[in-house]
């Protein structure tokens, strides 16, 4: 028990570590989303082809790498927790869970809204739409698996269970739909774009998927801290908290 | 059923005799109560049934929904058949006592896995065909329709024993074991349907076939595990 980092294992060290890192996170994500913002609506020109709906990839992309990103650290959490039995790596995939169905929200609406102008439809059967679908579904599964267990510590391990198993299967399910998808679509509707993106959007895309990562971390941090006050609220060092003891 | 478990073979060393004995007591005690499985192959026919009456009865648009219909139909009634595999044992305390038993969990889950295809699995195999004719299918698709679902239900079934042990005993868990399951289905209705509609279009199925047994080898590997652990968990 040399190592520090199994010092932050414990619910009772993280959540100050986890309340001091929060408005470093926080406000990186603030400052990188209007930096990225600036970049994406103001300094990026206006695409040839696309118009300006194609500035929604500013928010598309980053939100969609983060829903299966934010997938897979869940996983590895869960891993942690089935593992070695620590209640926070749970805590965390718990805390995860909403960020990651948000992003995988997003990254669907604002794709519906950018396929209406480019594509003339809200929704295709795509590859990539159809997976990301199923990715939604995964995360509501597993929110409301949690939802409908009342002890938490068996919500914790049905959940990592859940999780596992779906990560597992997310390469199986892009696959078989991607297969079904380039056997039953013409090429009518083509993803592909161009492959030379100039070199301020995709500056724009990355600070804005930084942005992304920064809130999900900060949006994380916060929700187990109230996962943490909650679950531990008989621990004595939760009620000489002092937002618990003013409360 | 607590005198059932009296089983304890004297070489209790090799999990096999567990998978035996889980497969010989679940097809019994299906096989006890055949009407619950009647209903489940009629709910099969009847749904398969409802969609030439809600779209059209045309042989042209029969044969194009035909495929899709009929797994999707399979994927319901395996849905439906799930609570089978661990809910009355739950309730009675005999998956407790499951649980406890010296042999590995793992195999007397997985011979319950066996049992719950045989008995729901393989019916509806049987008679998919039949209702395949319905849909205007020649007797090239129908085989390989039949050889589909050979391959693609017992996936169901181990996907399904997962979903099925997590949401034991829990509040609204039917609909919550859809939510869980149904997107983990998905891989087998895309290479399922995939294979009948090729056969029918005439690119030839062994593709599908082939993936959906890639798909069976790595349930067969992964699932039983991940439901024994389920199982673990409901009953702590």
């Amino acid at each position: 028990m040399t190592t520090p980092w199994f010092k932050f294992a414990s619910p009772a060290t993280f959540y100050p570590l986890a309340g001091k890192m929060i408005p470093w996170f926080g406000g990186a994500a603030a400052l990188l989303a209007v930096a990225g913002l600036v970049i994406g609506l103001v300094v990026a020109p206006t695409d040839a082809t696309q118009g300006d709906s194609y500035r929604i990839i500013f928010i598309h992309v980053p939100a969609a790498w983060m829903s299966m990103f934010l997938y897979a650290v869940m996983a590895g959490w869960s891993a942690a927790a089935l593992g070695f039995h620590t209640r926070l790596s749970a805590m965390m995939a718990q805390a995860i869970a909403p960020t990651g169905a948000l992003m995988t929200f997003i990254a669907l609406w604002t794709g519906a809204f950018w396929g209406r102008p480019t594509w003339g439809t809200y929704w295709a059967w795509d590859a990539r739409m159809t997976s990301e679908l199923i990715l939604l579904f995964l995360y509501l599964g597993i929110i409301a698996l949690r939802n409908a267990i009342d002890d938490p510590r068996r919500a914790d391990r049905a959940c990592a269970v859940l999780a596992l198993t779906g990560v597992v299967n997310i390469p199986i399910i892009y696959f078989s739909v991607y297969w079904w998808n380039t056997l039953h679509q013409g090429s009518s509707v083509s993803l592909t774009r161009a492959p030379t993106m100039a070199a301020i959007m995709l500056t724009g895309m990355l600070v804005m998927a930084l942005a992304a990562w920064f809130y999900a971390i900060a949006a994380t941090l916060i929700r187990v801290r109230t996962i943490i006050v909650e679950r531990e609220r008989g621990a004595a060092w939760v009620a000489a908290l002092r937002e618990v003891r003013n409360a | 059923m607590a005198a059932t478990l009296a089983f304890a073979p004297a070489h209790s060393d090799t999990a096999w005799p567990a998978v035996r004995w889980a497969i010989v007591r679940d097809v019994k005690l299906a096989l006890r109560s055949r009407a619950e499985l009647g209903v489940q192959l009629l709910f099969y026919v009847l749904v398969a049934s409802l969609f030439p009456l809600a779209m059209s009865p045309e042989r042209a648009t029969l044969a194009l929904i035909g495929p899709g219909v009929l797994w999707v139909a399979a994927l319901l009634a395996s849905l439906l058949s799930l609570p089978r595999l661990f809910a009355a044992d739950y309730a009675d305390g005999t998956l407790e006592q499951i649980a406890l038993s010296p042999h590995p969990l793992v195999a007397l889950v997985g011979g319950k896995i066996i049992a719950h295809w045989l008995t729901t699995g393989l019916p509806l195999v049987a008679i998919a065909p039949l209702v395949g004719l319905q849909y205007a299918m020649d007797e090239q698709t129908l085989t390989v329709l039949a050889a589909a679902l050979l391959i693609g239900t017992p996936i169901l079934s181990l996907l399904g024993a997962i979903g099925a042990a997590l949401t034991l005993g829990l509040r609204g868990s039917g609909s919550l074991l859809a939510l869980l399951i149904l997107p983990l289905y998905v891989p087998v209705l895309v290479f399922g349907a995939g294979a009948v509609e090729a056969v029918r279009t005439g690119l030839g199925a062994s593709a599908h076939l082939s993936l959906l047994g890639a798909g069976l080898l790595i349930a067969c590997v992964g699932a039983p595990f991940a439901a024994a652990a389920a199982v673990r968990i409901a009953l702590d």
